[in-house]
C-alpha cells in the first residue's frame, strides 16, 4: 500500500493530479446542483405567489382593453 | 434534431437520460480510476507519472469536444434564432472551463518532473491557455449585458470566431516544433499506444463524457429555469412600476 502511494518517487505529481480534477469537477457538480434547487425554489416560490391573481387579472385586462379600450392600470390599485 | 430543441421536450428528454449518463459517470469513473491507477504498468521512460495522462489526455479531449459543441450551439443559435442552443453554449461553457484548467494544471504536473520545467511558451500549450482564456472571455461577455440576448449574440460571435484556435491546437504539434509529444491515439494509421493503457484513456474519457453529459443537463435545466424566473420577475416589476405610479 504504502509503495502503491509513493508512486514510484512521484507521489507529488501524481496525486496532486488526481486531486485537483476531483476537486474541479465535483465542485462543478455541487454548484450545479446548489443552483438547480435555488433557482427550481425561486421559481415555486414566484409561481405560487403569483398564478391565480395574474391570471384573473390578465383576463380582466383582456376584456376591459376591449369594451373600453382604456388602459386598465388606471381602474386597479 | 430540430425536433428535441424544444425547452418543455428538453426537460421531459432530459428527465428519461438523466439517470443513465449519472449512472454510466458513476460506473466509468469507478473503472477508469482502476484501470488507471490500478491494473496499468507504469511506462518504461516514464515510471508512474504515465498515471498523469489518464486524467490530462481525456481532460484535453474535452476541453476541445466542448468547445466545438458550443460553437455549433452558437451557430444555430445565430442562424435559427433558437433559445435552447444559446442555452446549451452558456450551460456548457463552465464544464468546458474546467476541463481546460484541469487539462492544463495536470500538464503543468506531468512536465515538471518529466520535462524539467513546469510552464514553456510553445505552440501546444500556448494555443490551449488562448482556449482557456476564450472559455473564460465568453462567460464575462454572456453576462456583461442588461439585456440577456444581447450577451448571448455576443458570446455566441466570440464561439464562432474562437473555433479557429481548435485545429491550431490539434496541429500545433506537427506545424510546429514543441516540447509537446505529436499524438498517439488519434492519428492516422491508427493508435501507437499499448492497449494497456489505451484502455483506461478511453475508460475515463467516457467516464469525463457522461460527466459533461449529466452536468450539462444539469446546468441546462437551470438556465430554463432562471429565464422562466426573469419573465415572471419582470411581468411583476411591470406591475409593481404601475401600483408604486399610483400611490405617488
Amino acid at each position: 500500500m504504502n509503495e502503491f502511494l509513493h508512486m514510484g518517487g512521484y507521489a507529488a505529481y501524481v496525486w496532486p493530479a488526481y486531486g485537483i480534477a476531483t476537486l474541479v469537477l465535483l465542485g462543478l457538480l455541487v454548484a450545479t446542483w446548489k443552483g438547480l434547487r435555488n433557482a427550481e425554489a425561486t421559481l415555486k416560490a414566484l409561481e405560487s405567489a403569483r398564478p391565480a391573481r395574474r391570471r384573473t387579472r390578465n383576463s380582466g385586462r383582456k376584456a376591459a382593453d376591449q369594451t373600453a379600450g382604456t388602459p386598465v392600470e388606471a381602474s386597479e390599485g | 434534431m430540430h425536433r428535441f430543441a424544444n425547452p418543455a421536450r428538453f426537460l421531459r428528454l432530459s428527465a428519461v437520460l438523466l439517470p443513465w449518463c449519472a449512472g454510466a459517470t458513476v460506473i466509468l469513473t469507478i473503472l477508469g480510476l482502476w484501470f488507471s491507477l490500478f491494473s496499468s504498468p507504469p511506462d518504461y521512460q516514464q515510471g508512474e507519472t504515465v498515471r498523469i495522462m489518464y486524467i490530462h489526455v481525456p481532460a484535453a479531449w474535452m476541453s476541445l469536444f466542448v468547445y466545438t459543441n458550443m460553437a455549433i450551439a452558437a451557430a444555430v443559435g445565430l442562424v435559427w434564432k433558437h433559445p435552447l442552443a444559446d442555452l446549451f453554449a452558456k450551460a456548457a461553457a463552465p464544464i468546458g472551463a474546467g476541463f481546460t484548467f484541469v487539462c492544463l494544471v495536470t500538464g503543468s504536473l506531468w512536465g515538471a518532473p518529466m520535462w524539467g520545467t513546469w510552464w514553456v511558451w510553445d505552440a501546444r500549450l500556448t494555443s490551449v491557455l488562448i482556449l482557456f482564456f476564450l472559455y473564460l472571455g465568453y462567460m464575462a461577455l454572456v453576462n456583461a449585458f442588461d439585456d440577456p440576448q444581447r450577451g448571448m449574440k455576443a458570446g455566441n460571435v466570440l464561439l464562432l470566431v474562437g473555433i479557429v484556435n481548435v485545429p491550431i491546437i490539434k496541429f500545433s504539434v506537427d506545424w510546429w516544433n514543441t516540447l509537446h509529444q505529436p499524438a498517439s491515439v488519434v492519428r492516422m494509421g491508427g493508435p501507437s499506444i499499448d492497449p494497456s493503457m489505451l484502455t483506461p484513456l478511453l475508460v475515463m474519457a467516457g467516464a469525463f463524457t457522461a460527466y459533461f453529459l449529466s452536468v450539462v443537463m444539469l446546468r441546462v435545466r437551470t438556465e430554463i429555469a432562471q429565464r422562466k424566473i426573469q419573465t415572471l420577475r419582470l411581468s411583476v416589476a411591470g406591475d409593481g412600476v404601475v401600483t408604486d405610479g399610483m400611490q405617488g
